[in-house]
This record gives C-alpha cells, structure tokens and sequence, in this order.
C-alpha cells in the first residue's frame, strides 16, 4: 500500500512490529511489520520463516526479511511458540509490503506471558515516535 | 549530527520524483524511486537514465599525457583510437587495484578518466604525485566541472538520438554533441549490460537534459537498480569485488593488463599470471531459496564480495573469491548465509544474457 497506515487495533513495538491478538483467544497473537518497516525496506523478496514450534523471545529477532538490498532482523513484540507460519509469503513475498497488516503477516504465536502486551504502544503512541 | 554531504545538481529532480536518498560515498544520492526492481526491468526492456555525477573525472592533457597515462594505466592506452573508450584498473606496485575506471580520449592529447566516486580524492592524488615524473603532462581535477547521466536500455539511443545535433558515437566510442542545446560528451558505454550512453555535460545543463530525457520516456532509476543490473551481467564494483588486497588477475581482468607496457604493478600482476592466481571471482546463482550478501564466508574457503537478488533470473546471484580448485564452471559451492548453507553452483559470466 502507497499509504502509511497504523490500524488502532493493533499493538506496536518500537522496532517496527506489530501484534494483533485473537479477539476469541487471548493468548494468540499474530505478529508482522509496520507499513513504516516494509517502506524503509523497499520491496521484499524473500522472506524465511521459522519453523513452528520454535520458541519467541520479546525483544530479539525471530527472522529475517530482506529487499534487493539488505536484509533486516524481524523483532518479536511478545514471547511465545510458534504455531503457524504464512506460508503463502515464500511465493509472494511481496505481500508484506502490499499488505503489511493482512497478507503480510508473518506468524501466528501462542504467548507464553500474555502481560507483555502491556508493554506494547498504540497505533496513536506508535505513530508519535514515528515524527520524532 | 553535522552531514558534509555533498549534492549534484539533479538532487531536486529526485527529491521531487519521490527517490529514497541514501549517503553513498559522501554524496547523497538516489538508491530508488519506485522500487528497484521496476526500475531494473525498465532497463532491460526499454529505457532507464541514472544520475551518476558522483562518479568523479580527471582530465590528462599535453604532449606527455599518454606517457603519463601508459605508466598509471593497465591497458594499452596508445590503443584508443582519437574518440575512442577503454577499461582499465590503476594498480599499486603490488598489483592491488586502486580503482577501474573507463579513459575516453577526446583529442590526440586530451584524455578523460572517471573513476568511481569513494576513490576520487585517492585517484587524483596518484595521478598528480606520478605526473611530477612526466612534465610534459598535465593532470587536472574535473568533479566539479562535470555532471554525469547514464540513459541505458533498448530504447536508450533512440531517445537521445532524437535530441542531438548528429549521429551518436558507437558503442565504446566518445564524440563531443549538442544535446537540446546543452554541449555534451556523449559516450557509448555503460554499466548495465544493456545498450545506451552515458552523457557528461555541465552542470548548469544537467537538470533540462535529464527533463528532456524523462519527457521521452526514460525512467529514473537509482543506484539500486544500477547495482542489480551490474551484478546479473557481472561487472566489478569497487570496494566489493575489488580492492588493494587482490590484483587484477584475481579479479578476471587479466584481458585489461598489458604488462609489456611497463604500467605501475606490471611486475607483480605478470607474477600471478604466470604462476597462476590462487584464488579466482567466480559467478554463481544459488540453487534453491536465499540472498547470499557480501561477506558471506564459503565452506572450504573463500567469500562472497557482491550478492543480490537477480531481477530477471528470480534467483538469489553473486560473485565470490574462492580457491582456484573451486572456480571451475559447474563447481558447487556451500554459501554460509547468517548461518544457514546454501548450495550455490559456479556459472559462466554474464550471469543474465539478452534473450535468456
């Protein structure tokens, strides 16, 4: 998308990460990059996904996207398991910047201490660091 | 933070047509507009036009500038015909390469060599410390008298042609044209693969020729797309494939040496040539997914100094050094990528050739 676009249902990590939690299962949380992520990245052409059941650490890095040009750590916003990987991403990478909320997503995580998402910013807060 | 970036006169042209600006050897420069990978396939199939007034000249002028040139250059430079182009490496005495430039010779004395723009200063200084030895020779800084556009792709003559006072000059040919009005150094070469020119004029001209240019239809492309498209056809970038640490021979430019001519670093690249060079550049595709990036280290020797994703072959590409044993056609390689090994296989240079 031509736009930046932050949805106000979803929860921000300064690293450019998003997480948007199950509204039946609170421990569930779906995890990708912000449209201000994918643009500094240019377009994405590949994207190597964790296997699932790997193990998410808040605040280190889970995988890598790369463009043309460079690759970049993605950053888990929560601690958790992963139990689904957007597989559709291997053929179309690109969907990450076409639609970094929907397509776009990375995978899916069972939180290991859902209380972290305390630590997460709102679309509005997110955006705010973004000026600066 | 105080930058000391410097600008060329396009940088308006970039910012205005939305490009990401990057500081790439001191300059801030466009890495892309609409995305890299838009702007390579322009290339291959129409027309794509690069601001590359960073690149830096240096003027050789006077009975004694081909002298000059002959002992600084590795090619035989008594072999440019008057207009004529020809590639080149500037070596130390140990054979590690300063830089490559391309040399066009304007008049029977008049020499123009560009180089590349993170090695300037340092080019500019060997030719004035080695012309003291050649009074005959005068050695003059020209950055900051030339803008540098190169228009490249299938349609790239056609769209300059329909602008200029005469013919263009043929491929690895240089000619003196009026372009719209804007004198301007046209030259048949390239850093693509693809057919086009490169364009020097003032700089007071840059910014109407790159209008009129962009009017017919050529699309802006940054350095990005400049760096995929080299790299799929396998053309060196200096400070990547290229450095003081390795000589020419190495490198696979042993065809742009002529070590009969005496040229500083002669003796030392005949030495490799002769015994054979221990390790060689390779090309390679990876088999399978990943990007391999410089740096990446080779199992049983040997790293990667450029690696992309290639555009038209929708694989991830490079070169590397490896060992000699290892750089035969066909060889296949493990690439370690942040610590998963790819397989990777040797292939024949160019890696992407017209109609593949």
């Amino acid at each position: 998308m031509a736009q930046a676009s932050y949805p106000d249902e979803l929860l921000y990590h300064p690293e450019h990460d998003w997480a948007r939690i199950d509204a039946d299962d609170p421990q569930l949380a779906t995890l990708g990059i912000t449209w201000y992520a994918q643009d500094a990245l240019g377009e994405v052409v590949f994207f190597d996904p964790p296997a699932v059941g790997t193990t998410l650490a808040k605040d280190a890095s889970y995988a890598e996207v790369e463009s043309v040009k460079a690759v970049s750590d993605v950053i888990a916003p929560l601690s958790g398991e992963i139990v689904e990987v957007n597989e559709a991403l291997s053929d179309n990478p690109a969907m990450i910047n076409e639609e970094p909320y929907d397509g776009g997503w990375l995978v899916k995580v069972r939180m290991s201490d859902p209380s972290e998402r305390e630590a997460l910013m709102d679309a509005a807060t997110y955006k705010g660091t973004l000026a600066g | 933070m105080t930058t000391d970036l410097r600008r060329t006169p396009l940088f308006d042209r970039h910012v205005a047509a939305g490009a990401k600006i990057v500081d790439f050897a001191g300059w801030e420069m466009p890495v892309q507009y609409e995305g890299v990978r838009l702007e390579h396939m322009a290339v291959r199939q129409s027309c794509g036009i690069f601001d590359v007034s960073h690149m830096g000249e240096i003027e050789t002028s006077g009975p004694g500038a081909l002298e000059l040139l002959q002992r600084l250059l590795s090619n035989d430079v008594s072999e440019i015909p008057l207009g004529g182009a020809q590639y080149s490496v500037l070596c130390r005495e140990d054979g590690g390469v300063l830089d490559d430039l391309f040399t066009y010779r304007l008049d029977i004395d008049r020499f123009l060599t560009v180089t590349n723009a993170s090695n300037h200063a340092r080019d500019l200084a060997w030719f004035q410390q080695h012309a003291r030895d050649f009074p005959e020779a005068e050695v003059s800084d020209g950055i900051d008298r030339w803008a540098m556009l190169a228009v490249q792709g299938p349609l790239a003559r056609e769209f300059v042609q329909a602008i200029s006072d005469a013919p263009l000059p043929a491929r690895m040919s240089a000619a003196t044209r009026r372009l719209g009005g804007a004198e301007t150094i046209v030259c048949g070469t390239g850093y693509t693969g693809e057919d086009g020119v490169e364009l020097l004029c003032s700089a007071q001209d840059a910014p109407g020729l790159w209008d009129e240019i962009v009017r017919r239809g050529a699309v802006p492309a940054g350095l990005g797309a400049r760096d995929t498209l080299r790299l799929e056809v396998c053309f060196h970038l200096y400070g990547n494939d290229l450095s003081l640490e390795r000589g020419p021979i190495e490198a696979g430019l042993g065809w742009c040496c002529k070590e009969d001519t005496r040229f500083i670093g002669a003796e030392a690249v005949r030495a490799v040539r002769s015994a054979g060079p221990a390790e060689r550049l390779v090309a390679f595709e990876i088999d399978g997914p990943g990007i391999a990036r410089q740096g990446n280290p080779i199992s049983g020797g040997g790293v990667v100094t450029s690696g992309t994703l290639s555009p038209c072959l929708d694989a991830g590409i490079g070169m590397a050094y490896v060992p000699s044993a290892q750089a035969a056609v066909g060889t296949r390689l493990k690439i370690d990528v942040r610590g998963k090994m790819r397989p990777a296989v040797v292939k024949d240079k160019p890696l992407y050739r017209k109609g593949s």
